[in-house]
């Protein structure tokens, strides 16, 4: 890797995965965790939206940043995303059907997704697009890897599957096991949160707030 | 020049709109054929799903062919109507009043036997639910159903989709034994329903499965004046 990234660049792109993670140290995108995290199938798609999507907008942001009338930037911010959320769709729905049927409605919350706003306004509107690139995919790729362990979790202590296959043995169930229907439920999600942030706050003490 | 004013704030987003607006009305355009085409599949696959038979999205088309010998469209009376029944659209049909109401029907053709496959229609939780059921040709008991759902909760309401929920209806009857349609019930797992046949709803996906029986109920309602024509 050498020169491609220099120190700064490499926190901008790794922060978010723990550290400065969008879901459990900002708390933002907490809504659509609980939404698609019954399966881990549509977490992982999700993921891979959500980052493709706010790498996309923060480059586009960061390229008009120095043209942008101030009063109105909220707007073209939600313009750009919009656009292109639509545009994901648009191909979703001509090249890989299946997957936008599995999203639905999901593809277009992506716009109301709260991470994408704020790193258009906290990072884009003030850095090159190279580092906004980056810190697209960072905060996508750090949001995307808490979704997937909800996701995890959630299906296979909820429904006994993982990606749709069953990894509990049948055997398991004759003695007795049963899944857990509440894991399924949108407050387990929040629950598995919780933990999350629980045992990433021991790790990390200087996150615990006073 | 002052980025600040309202002149260049009003022209900005002006030009801003249109390019916005014409490069998503030219990705529209060029994807739609495409997508229509995807639809189109997708509706085949339904369909065929609905007489037990799996496809994907390459073959489709040839099992769809080979297997639906014959599809037409029928009033309330049960009588025929001119037209592709293929194209026919169930919500624009069921913004009708009931008595102006057309329904495809669908005749597939499985190892010699003719059976129908009618289309349905309704709400679920967050948005429209659809499918197919296939009846046997006393147009009584059901062959086979499958289900779509725009916008159910993953996990949950979607599970309607799934062969799980959809082969329970097989064997099942729409009229009772003194030949009254009575529908197919979607209930709480566990609990009977008195005088007609019934299938069990999804845990947690309350709203979407009496959204599915409300569907079957209304929807099948309407092909009664066709069911009862022998």
């Amino acid at each position: 890797m050498g020169k491609l990234f220099s120190n700064k660049q490499k926190s901008i792109l790794l922060g978010p995965l723990s550290k400065n993670n969008p879901v459990v140290v900002q708390m933002l995108g907490i809504c659509s965790a609980l939404a698609v995290t019954a399966k881990l199938e549509p977490a992982i798609v999700m993921a891979l939206s959500v980052t493709v999507v706010v790498a996309f907008a923060n480059v586009i942001i960061s390229l008009i940043r120095n043209t942008i009338p101030s009063r109105i930037r909220i707007i073209v911010q939600l313009v750009v995303v919009a656009a292109l959320v639509t545009i994901v769709s648009e191909f979703l729905k001509a090249y890989a059907y299946d997957v936008s049927k599995q999203l639905s409605v999901f593809v277009g919350l992506i716009i109301t997704n709260c991470i994408l706003m704020g790193r258009l306004e906290a990072f884009a509107l003030a850095n090159n697009p190279w580092d906004s690139f980056l810190d697209g995919v960072g905060n996508g790729l750090g949001y995307g890897i808490i979704l997937i362990i909800v996701g995890f979790f959630r299906e296979l202590l909820g429904s006994g599957t993982l990606l749709g296959f069953q990894v509990i043995p049948e055997k398991f169930y004759e003695w007795g096991y049963v899944n857990n229907g509440l894991m399924i439920l949108p407050p387990m999600a929040l629950i598995v949160v919780a933990i999350i942030i629980w045992v990433h706050r021991s790790y990390n003490a200087d996150l615990q707030e006073k | 020049m002052n980025r600040e004013g309202n002149v260049y704030t009003v022209v900005y987003a002006s030009v801003m709109v249109i390019l916005v607006a014409v490069l998503l009305a030219f990705t529209s355009q060029s994807l739609s054929k495409k997508q229509k085409e995807n639809e189109a599949v997708d509706k085949m696959m339904q369909i065929l799903r609905s007489v037990n038979v799996t496809s994907t999205a390459a073959d489709a088309k040839n099992i769809y062919d080979k297997l639906i010998k014959e599809s037409f469209i029928v009033n309330s009376k049960g009588e025929k109507v001119e037209g592709n029944a293929f194209d026919v659209d169930m919500a624009a049909q069921l913004a009708e009043p009931e008595d102006k109401r057309l329904y495809p029907v669908f005749e597939a053709d499985i190892d010699g036997s003719v059976k129908y496959v009618l289309a349905l229609r309704g709400s679920g939780l967050w948005g429209p639910i659809w499918g197919y059921i296939s009846l046997d040709d006393n147009k009584n008991t059901v062959y086979g159903a499958d289900f779509s759902h725009q916008g159910e909760t993953p996990g949950l309401g979607a599970e309607i989709s799934k062969p799980a929920f959809s082969d329970q209806f097989k064997g099942k009857s729409v009229f009772n034994k003194e030949g009254q349609f009575t529908s197919i019930a979607v209930t709480k797992p566990g609990l009977p329903v008195e005088g007609k046949d019934y299938v069990d709803g999804i845990s947690g996906g309350t709203i979407t499965s009496q959204g599915v029986g409300n569907m079957l109920y209304h929807t099948l309602e309407g092909y009664v004046g066709f069911l009862k024509e022998k």
